[in-house]
């Protein structure tokens, strides 16, 4: 099954950016490019995961990062299902270790998890013998976002080494700025972390980025990256910033700020009016819909890479032999 | 105060070796002869046999007896402590219902009686439920038994309870045993504040937290003049605090958990819900402030902070887990492998800090080999090398921070009140 011309990938999944190296960020990118070429070109289905099980863990509400994935599911041919917190064993209390077992018994091959908890898919990977990937765990991981932005960012300027990202607000609360973060040092740019001092967590530094609490740290950035603002940070006893207003005020993507030739990102779902306002987020210095459309061959192309690039499990051997 | 345990005649023995007692300057070949659980005899021995050292004292164990009896009983809690060469444990009131009153102190040292191991003294609340407003009834309890008090598990929030505490407590000549936490500054927190916290997204339990407390009591306790000891100490800064009390002369001790002298919080990178405790694994400076405060004597006490959790609540993600490790059965073997062979602690203060040196900060009477004395010995095989997993434990619970990984040095025989209650 495992194509002789790709290295062998040394991970069974894909938890953190950290499990990736230069190597495979870029083969995995190249296998999109290839997959967009394809999809664009023949048809919109490849029949290269025909027989496989990718079956969708959902723990929190997600509309662009489920959808992207059930499709990448079906365009490789793969079986695929999706189960949701709600309405499913979940509602009758039944543990994320249970739910894991369960699933395990119809011998996926991927397991894709998204949990509003730190550790969910390790958990996950650790009582299954699925390739796990992680679509969210709490504030901790998103690593197929960091993955298609910087897809996103390849197609828009054509490089990504050298790359100046500026990644804009919440990053105390953000799976995406971290994943991010480390992902574009991965690939030789660069990155600032511009927001609220209540909302950059002391240290983040070590990850190899700037830091900045003003506004204008964005002018010399190629991209300017939105993070969502979310309005339970201002509630009593959290406390983070004092209005959205003033958030908006103060860090806010207003046309005002952008400089001609920046490109504006968002991972979604964006809060016109508060940390981006609606006249840039329909400019045409948005990605915001090509990030979207990103989602979709980059989920591909991990996928693939997990399923015919990475030492399958060995039951899918035994399973071959039979 | 008392230590409670099962009834029963002192054993008779001999053990030749080498017998290393540091807080009497022993290190020698000796031959002791037991009988009836008495030293009766010491005289010039084979250093070639075991090491022999002062059997170990605990002084912070949750026995989570009476209400979690799931997780760990006083009969296997005392096991564990045997398996891990203690002759003495204190327990920690944290239970369900709190030990608050003497009606559930009177019970739970009835059942001490007839299922401990070891002797096992308990501490009672501060306040009532330890919710932090009210009093327990400290003379009463004190009157009952009570080891020392503590509302261990959360900090006396409130500066003025605390002194009362500290004011009332007098009367009971009990030492307070203090969880140093600011809320305000920790809550959410579920490991240490820095390149880590960040990086994960977990929340951030910044050293600060707990040394702005650590100071404030310290400040209460001279102010009123009593003894306090500070539980689990983890940041450098409340190190320095302890520093600063003592040069004052202000009468504290204080405890460090062997998983703070041998773990940063780079370790929490894993994910790993066993590597979740309070106060959470801090950075590589703090650790060495640990070490090196516990070399100074800073630190007088090893104390394990054995906390057991049912498999259930620990096979969950990072952040929804509980806090707490097991560590009775792994203390010695953890701090031989990681402090005294590569050369960063001594041998003889490790086992002076497991022995006397809790014995003497909450006044129970130290474990000593010589003529006379009850015998409380620790059989040490220094060369024993042993892999961590989860069915060599008689603890209940396995939610060990050492699982998986192989240790050096093993206690292979406990005396303990003159019984033997460990021969592996």
């Amino acid at each position: 099954m495992a194509d002789p011309r790709v290295p062998a990938l040394p991970r069974r999944h894909l938890l953190a950016v950290a499990d990736l190296s230069r190597d495979d960020v870029e083969r995995i990118l190249g296998t999109a490019r290839s997959l967009a070429g394809s999809l664009d070109r023949e048809m919109k289905k490849l029949p290269t995961l025909r027989g496989r099980t990718v079956v969708n863990l959902f723990y929190e509400a997600s509309t662009r990062t489920l959808a992207s994935f059930e499709l990448a599911a079906k365009r490789l041919s793969a079986d695929t299902m999706s189960i949701r917190s709600s309405g499913s064993s979940v509602d009758k209390g039944e543990s994320l270790k249970d739910t894991a077992l369960t699933i395990a018994a119809y011998e996926p091959d991927v397991i894709v998890v998204r949990h509003p908890s730190i550790g969910a898919p390790h958990l996950v990977a650790r009582f299954t013998q699925a390739h796990v990937v992680n679509a969210g765990d709490g504030k901790h991981q998103h690593p197929t976002q960091a993955l298609l932005d910087l897809y996103a960012m390849q197609e828009a300027l054509g490089r990504l080494e050298g790359l100046h990202v500026a990644i804009v607000g919440d990053v105390l609360h953000s799976r995406v700025a971290r994943s991010l973060v480390q992902a574009l040092s991965l690939v030789g740019a660069r990155s600032t972390l511009v927001g609220p001092p209540t909302l950059i967590p002391p240290g983040i530094d070590a990850l190899g980025c700037e830091v900045s609490t003003d506004i204008d740290a964005i002018a010399d950035a190629d991209v300017v990256y939105a993070l969502r603002m979310q309005r339970e940070r201002m509630e009593p006893g959290e406390s983070f910033v004092p209005s959205l207003r003033e958030y908006t005020a103060l860090y806010g993507i207003s046309p005002e700020r952008v400089r001609p030739g920046q490109l504006v990102m968002h991972p979604g779902p964006m809060n016109r009016g508060i940390e981006i306002d609606p006249r840039v987020a329909d400019s045409d210095a948005a990605l915001v819909v090509d990030q979207v459309r990103a989602g979709l061959v980059v989920r591909m192309a991990v996928l693939y890479d997990l399923l015919t690039v990475a030492p399958a499990p060995a039951r899918v051997e035994a399973a071959a032999l039979a | 105060m008392m230590l409670v345990c099962r009834n029963g005649q002192g054993d008779s023995l001999e053990l030749e070796g080498r017998v290393v007692a540091p807080a009497q300057g022993i290190d020698e070949g000796l031959r002791i002869a037991v009988e009836a659980g008495v030293i009766v005899r010491i005289e010039p021995g084979s250093a070639d046999g075991p090491f022999v050292a002062p059997a170990f004292v605990d002084p912070h164990v949750h026995l989570r007896t009476p209400g979690r009896e799931d997780e760990e009983t006083l009969a296997t809690g005392t096991a564990a402590a045997a398996a891990g060469g203690y002759c003495a444990l204190l327990a920690i009131p944290n239970t369900e219902p709190v030990v608050d009153s003497a009606a559930v102190l009177g019970s739970l040292v009835d059942r001490a009686r007839h299922e401990a191991v070891v002797p096992t003294g308990f501490m009672a609340a501060i306040t009532k439920g330890q919710r932090g407003d009210e009093l327990t009834e400290m003379a009463e309890l004190a009157a009952e038994g009570a080891a020392a008090f503590t509302d261990d598990g959360r900090p006396v929030e409130s500066a003025g309870i605390l002194r009362r505490a500290l004011r009332y407590g007098s009367l009971t000549g009990l030492p307070l045993a203090l969880h140093c936490e600011e809320p305000a500054l920790s809550r959410g927190g579920h490991v240490h504040e820095g390149a880590v916290s960040a990086e994960l997204g977990l929340g951030a339990y910044p050293s600060l937290a707990e040394s702005v407390m650590v100071e404030r009591d310290l400040g209460l306790a001279a102010l009123e003049e009593r003894r306090v000891h500070v539980m689990h100490v983890s940041a450098k800064e409340s190190v320095e605090a302890l520093e600063a009390a003592l040069a004052r002369e202000t009468a504290v001790t204080a405890e460090v958990t062997p998983h703070h002298l041998v773990l940063t919080d780079e370790a929490v990178r894993s994910l790993d819900p066993n590597l979740k405790m309070n106060p959470p694994l801090r950075a590589a400076d703090d650790r060495e402030s640990l070490r090196d405060a516990l070399r100074r004597g800073t630190i007088s006490c090893i104390a394990t902070d054995h906390a057991p959790h049912a498999r259930q609540e620990k096979d969950v993600p990072f952040e929804e887990a509980p806090f707490g490790v097991t560590g009775l059965e792994t203390a010695f073997a953890a701090l031989y492998t990681h402090l005294v062979l590569p050369g960063v602690v001594p041998l003889e203060t490790v086992l002076e800090r497991l022995s006397s040196g809790p014995a003497r900060a909450f006044g129970l009477e130290e474990p000593r080999i010589e003529v006379g004395a009850r015998a409380n010995l620790a059989v040490l095989d220094l060369d024993a090398e042993w892999r961590v997993t989860e069915d060599g434990f008689r603890s209940r619970s396995v939610n060990s921070w050492l699982l998986g990984e192989t240790l050096r040095g093993r206690v292979t025989r406990t005396i303990a009140d003159g019984r033997e209650v460990f021969a592996a």
